[in-house]
């Protein structure tokens, strides 16, 4: 009881004296942990590597400068491809999660028992699986290329998109639906009236987020051949010109910077 | 216009929420349904348009039976009967007008609907009715820049935009001020006789109730206790509805403000007439 009686005195404590000490134990178990831990990565580390390390930053970052500026007007198809990428895929993520989660969601969904569950697999599935590796897989399956970055970045966003909007539905006030019901509506005009309505700032925000995040993952999908700025990376880091390297790495957050004061602003226009 | 007979509601948390509840209501008439929270004033207005679905018994809306309607029939007999929330449900993101029209739902097809080209006559009369409770401005606003006053007139005008027979209220003030509710109440019991409805109004003050309505019905734990004029409720009668309590002082308190009102009444019709 965290109430003990003392001399006539009521006494109050947040936890027991039992809760007290596993409290007191479970710090020390973590800490124990922490530090077997710690141990262990630093006995598979070479420390000799290690050491140096200040020295090789340092002279790569000298071989990046300056970057190679006149290497920009090979960059711009490129980044372009990056961000249609990025765009390409959160559309066709968002036209395939916005039936998923409303298959998804306790609140809409047709059944409980046989459409939810598939609902919530396909949202799994997709969400396990980063997109780089489903850029990878794709290669293979249909070749290099933009479009292979294209259903990979939409088959990882389905499962984000998704989620995030089967949470939204089911987060609805359902007094405003059951007033549209009591009017005589049909679903179809419960759903349009009701509940769209309700989850219109939480789609648009979802949409504009995954497709920030996208523009970001784009970027790399092309070192495992699917297209995009990635793509001349790779060639750069494997022929050793830093020059170019630097210059590219600074294009990527160029583009990131804006992408995120685009999203921004168009978030903050919407809701 | 409205018949209940021996409805019953058991929940699935095994609450007996209706017992037998019979109930019969003419064309035009007010009723207050009062009663303490969780007496079932709530389902059984629920029962009627089968927001929640009765276990058995049976609901007669004129010649209607209800309780057994497929989801198109039940859909049209919806239609037939507006209901006013307690705390409005109006879709909060959906302008003053989208709110009104919605009323139209069950009588406009999906598509119209969802490119909000609703019937000229549905537009004029949202007007009309917008006008009649003094939000005509307010149209273009949207129902979560509304007060409370002004969101339950927008309930009021959503359910009678129906064209309905019957009005189903769930404790139409319980998010209003005390002057406000009174308006309200007002509005509603106006509007029914100005078109003949009949409308069962939950609501749990009984001050109120004796104010506005010519016949009450007391629900207490899924029985109906009472049903008479207001004017016989006394204290024992609200004892067996609610229980113990000193009831003395609600019903001399209903009394002065009755002429109150009378009074208040009788102000509002002079200022009025320069006006006019």
């Amino acid at each position: 009881m965290p109430v003990r009686e003392l001399a006539d005195k009521k006494i109050w404590q947040r936890r027991t004296t039992r809760m007290q000490f596993a409290a007191w134990f479970g710090w020390l178990l973590g800490v124990a942990i922490f530090v077997y831990c710690w141990r262990l990565i630093s006995e598979k580390t070479i420390w000799f590597f290690v050491q140096d390390a200040p020295q090789q930053a340092a002279d790569m970052a000298e071989r990046m400068v300056p970057p190679k500026w006149s290497y920009m007007e090979q960059l711009w198809i490129p980044v372009w491809d990056t961000i249609n990428i990025a765009t390409l895929g959160t559309l066709i993520a968002i036209i395939i999660a916005v039936p998923v989660a409303f298959c998804a969601a306790r609140n809409t969904t047709p059944s409980r028992t046989l459409v939810r569950p598939v609902a919530l697999f396909i949202i799994v599935s997709s969400r396990s699986i980063n997109s780089l590796i489903w850029a990878l897989m794709l290669v293979t399956l249909i070749g290099p290329g933009v479009l292979a970055g294209v259903i990979a970045i939409g088959l990882r966003s389905i499962g984000f998109c998704a989620k995030l909007l089967y949470e939204a539905i089911e987060e609805i006030d359902h007094s405003q639906v059951e007033a549209i019901i009591a009017t005589g509506a049909r679903r179809s005009q419960q759903l349009s009236f009701g509940i769209v309505p309700q989850i219109l700032p939480a789609f648009a925000g979802i949409s504009v987020f995954r497709w920030d995040i996208n523009i970001r993952e784009s970027t790399v999908l092309g070192l495992v051949g699917a297209g995009g700025i990635g793509l001349q990376l790779d060639a750069s880091i494997s022929t050793l010109a830093w020059t170019q390297v630097s210059l590219i790495l600074l294009v990527i957050l160029a583009t990131v910077i804006v992408s995120e004061w685009v999203s921004a602003r168009i978030r903050h226009a919407i809701i | 216009m409205l018949r209940i007979e021996n409805l019953e509601k058991f929940y699935p948390t095994g609450d007996h929420a209706l017992k037998s509840v019979h109930l019969e209501i003419p064309q035009g008439q007010v009723l207050a349904l009062i009663g303490p929270s969780g007496a079932g004033k709530s389902t059984l207005i629920r029962c009627v348009n089968r927001l929640v679905e009765p276990t058995s018994g049976s609901v007669f809306l004129g010649d209607l039976e209800l309780t057994h309607l497929g989801s198109s029939d039940l859909r049209h007999a919806r239609s037939r009967m507006g209901m006013i929330f307690q705390e409005y449900a109006l879709v909060e993101r959906l302008s003053v007008m989208e709110n009104v029209l919605s009323g139209r739902l069950g009588y406009v097809g999906f598509w119209r609907s969802f490119f909000r080209q609703f019937p000229q006559s549905d537009i004029d009369e949202a007007f009309e009715l917008l006008e009649r409770v003094g939000l005509d401005h307010m149209a273009d606003k949207r129902a979560d820049e509304l007060s409370g006053g002004q969101r339950q007139r927008v309930g009021i005008c959503r359910a009678l935009i129906q064209n309905p027979d019957l009005l189903l209220v769930d404790e139409p003030t319980a998010s209003l001020d005390p002057k406000t509710s009174r308006q309200i109440m007002r509005l509603i019991c106006e509007l029914c006789e100005e078109r003949q409805l009949a409308a069962i109004i939950n609501i749990h003050d009984v001050l109120l109730a004796q104010m506005f309505a010519r016949r009450i019905v007391g629900l207490q734990h899924g029985t109906i206790v009472y049903d008479g004029p207001p004017e016989d409720l006394n204290p024992q009668v609200l004892t067996q509805i609610y229980g113990e309590e000193d009831w003395e002082a609600t019903i001399e308190k209903v009394k002065d403000e009755d002429q109150e009102l009378d009074s208040e009444l009788v102000d509002n019709v002079t200022k009025l007439k320069p006006v006019s």
